[in-house]
């Protein structure tokens, strides 16, 4: 059997511009750097291998799995696959058509009615114009839009929206299907009832699809074989189980040192000024990852040009926020701490959770420090920090499906007799 | 399933199997500006009269200052007349070429996101513009009407040709704009300067007749050729000139095949450089 992808020493190179103002490279810079003679360009070409020789197969109705670190190539793969970038060297050979989902509602049209969009959005997927004819109905009742189908998207709320532009995308039958994070989105719901189209398209017709998420639970109900990519190259290529449990193990050994805030937007007087974060677990050792129901340490260096204390009052804080930008919880040393010394400017603060109350998936962190009610210094979305599931409830079951990256674990237990 | 093999590789350049692709993908051209005229005039009052006020109140605005006031000549034609069949070249060829070379980048969203053959989103906005200029030829013919010219058969006839010459001309032109414009912002603030210099070498306000000895200069402007041969076709302000839309024809060939080879050439990078 003729495989229905295969990948061949493929390389992707970026080359990045560095500019010493920053921002854009208009005509006029390269230009002007087209004319100068001295080594000393304006413009610094830096290379950078998404991608290094990757070699891969997948065949007929294999639903393959792609995992991995922000950065490790994922996007960059899904890209070179659905021909929106070509790669720098080796070749992929695809039998089948494709269709590639890189995001949902790909050139929707917000002053188009749904109904418009429908067509719009189907003909830019690669569907035939007969086609979405044939499946207009079943897209609209998937979508459960019925009542606004004339009615312009723009009016529409995110979540018919996303309801919308899934539903078409859903109904496209090409051979081989590559999609990316789209399950990221909508209710908890309609997630549930996409991956369960999602397996009946696999399960039933016996289409391949390519499938990249850091939804661990989504690649492991949907996939039978997964590989991981790290700095560009496939490290691991096999059974999700085994894939995944590998991937989860690299996320909890990899040591990180303390992360920096210097290149960071910041807000704030300045005076003092957050340097950096480290997080380590019960026993001191740095980690780079909480862990569902253990103790994590948030370990804040500071420093100052001007002053050599932090007097009292001070408020100093590390707010928790979901990927998608809500707020989940904040510890401030406001509402937690008693202690009312001035803090010595050469030591660490360290703000201790006792028992992370997060579930499996990444969150984002703000840090923000107070001096006698002014904000010296505020850092919006500092960094990012995964955490992976732990025996939070202590009965040896781990959150629950669909929650993933979103959810506060509260200690609770059940009367039930 | 049936065979449909794609094999992708680092770049190639043109091949004529693009051609092919850009036929299969003819449904999405049909789409896109079915979407741009969809868009254009919602929220609007009047709609679609939009494009039969520009042009008309253009004209207008033109017959009294240049025709009445300046006595530009008209090559003893009524003045609005003379001037409107050079407008409705002329804004069709500008239309064209602004849009056509903003066209990627307006559609930023889809073109990093989905695979097509580029061409098709160019090759679309042109034809949106093909749109207004029909609806732009119903003041045309009421004006031939008042005025009382019929156009004689071999006018008509050479009509499309004309056509065909502006929607290469603004394709070729706008190809290469497009793909500066993907990397170099700076497309997008010359463009409306350069559309109203290249007015000026266009016989679209004056007689071609204007510059003497000196017009086979312009002739090399593709436009000069349509409007004349346009005038001259519709309400037989001069004899026919086959030479110079020859002249025509061979420029904006030239402006074609540059236009394409230098779009082919970068198309492939859009995605990593918009």
């Amino acid at each position: 059997m003729k495989p229905a992808i295969e990948v061949k020493k493929l390389s992707k190179k970026y080359t990045i511009s560095h500019q010493k103002n920053g921002g854009y490279i208009t005509l006029r810079d390269s230009i002007t750097n087209f004319f100068r003679f001295n080594r000393k360009k304006a413009i610094t070409k830096e290379q950078f291998w998404a991608l290094k020789d990757i070699n891969f197969k997948v065949n007929p109705g294999e639903v393959l799995g792609v995992i991995g670190h922000n950065g490790a190539g994922k996007s960059t793969l899904l890209k070179i696959l659905s021909q929106i970038t070509p790669p720098s060297h080796g070749e992929i050979t695809i039998h089948g058509s494709v269709g590639s989902l890189l995001e949902v509602g790909t050139g929707f049209h917000p002053e188009l009615t749904g109904r418009e969009n429908i067509f719009l959005n189907g003909a830019i997927l690669g569907m035939k114009k007969k086609e979405i004819i044939k499946k207009f109905d079943e897209i609209v009742a998937f979508a459960g839009i019925e009542k606004f189908l004339d009615t312009p998207v723009k009016r529409y709320s995110s979540g018919m929206y996303v309801r919308l532009a899934f539903s078409v995308a859903a109904h496209m039958e090409p051979d081989i299907l590559i999609i990316d994070e789209v399950l990221a989105v909508g209710d908890i719901e309609f997630q549930k009832k996409c991956l369960g189209k999602m397996d009946e398209i696999t399960k039933k017709d016996g289409r391949t699809i390519v499938f990249v998420s850091h939804n661990m639970g989504a690649v492991m109900q949907l996939c039978n074989r997964v590989i991981l990519l790290e700095k560009g190259t496939v490290v691991m290529d096999g059974e999700p189980q085994a894939v995944i449990q590998y991937y989860v193990k690299s996320l909890q050994t990899a040591k990180s040192d303390s992360i920096s805030f210097d290149a960071l937007d910041r807000k704030g007087k300045g005076n003092i000024q957050l340097s950096g974060v480290t997080f380590t677990d019960e026993k001191n050792a740095i980690v780079a990852n909480g862990t569902s129901g253990q103790q994590l340490n948030v370990v804040l260096n500071y420093s100052s040009k001007k002053t050599k204390a932090m007097p009292y009052p001070y408020r100093i804080g590390v707010a928790f926020y979901d990927m998608y930008g809500q707020a989940l919880f904040n510890c401030s040393t406001e509402v937690a701490s008693t202690d009312k010394s001035d803090i010595d400017l050469d030591g660490t603060i360290t703000c201790v959770i006792p028992q992370l109350p997060l579930s499996q998936g990444d969150y984002s962190l703000t840090f923000f420090l107070e001096v006698d009610g002014e904000i010296e210094d505020w850092v919006q979305g500092a960094l990012t920090l995964p955490v992976i599931n732990g025996d939070f409830f202590k009965t040896g079951k781990v959150s629950p499906e669909g929650w993933e990256g979103r959810a506060v674990l509260v200690p609770h237990y059940w009367i039930l007799h | 399933m049936h065979e449909h093999t794609t094999t992708i590789r680092p770049k190639k350049l043109f091949s004529f199997s693009d051609l092919k692709e850009i036929w299969d993908y003819r449904e999405l051209l049909y789409f896109f500006s079915w979407r741009d005229l969809k868009v254009r005039y919602k929220q609007t009052f009047v709609g679609v009269l939009w494009a039969i006020f520009q042009p008309f109140i253009t004209m207008v605005v033109f017959s009294v200052f240049f025709g009445q006031l300046a006595k530009i000549p008209s090559d003893g034609v009524p003045y609005p007349i003379f001037v409107y069949v050079g407008l409705l070249f002329w804004q069709f060829f500008s239309g064209s070429l602004s849009d056509t070379s903003n066209s990627l980048i307006t559609n930023q969203a889809i073109v990093t996101k989905i695979y097509f053959p580029r061409l098709v989103l160019p090759i679309s906005s042109v034809v949106t513009q093909c749109v207004d200029f029909i609806i732009g030829t119903v003041i045309l013919i009421g004006l031939m009407f008042y005025y009382g010219y019929t156009p004689h058969l071999i006018g008509l006839l050479i009509l499309p040709l004309l056509l065909i010459i502006t929607f290469l001309a603004s394709v070729g032109l706008g190809l290469f704009l497009a793909s500066i414009n993907v990397k170099y912002r700076d497309v997008r603030y010359v463009l409306p300067f350069f559309i109203q210099m290249l007015l000026f070498v266009t016989p679209v306000i004056y007689p071609a007749g204007i510059a003497g000895k000196y017009s086979w200069v312009l002739a090399l402007n593709p436009m000069m050729g349509v409007i004349q041969s346009a005038r001259a076709a519709l309400l037989g302000t001069t004899v026919l000139n086959w030479e110079l839309i020859g002249i025509s024809l061979a420029a904006t060939f030239a402006l074609t095949i540059f236009g394409i080879y230098m779009f082919k050439k970068t198309e492939r990078y859009f995605a990593d450089i918009i």
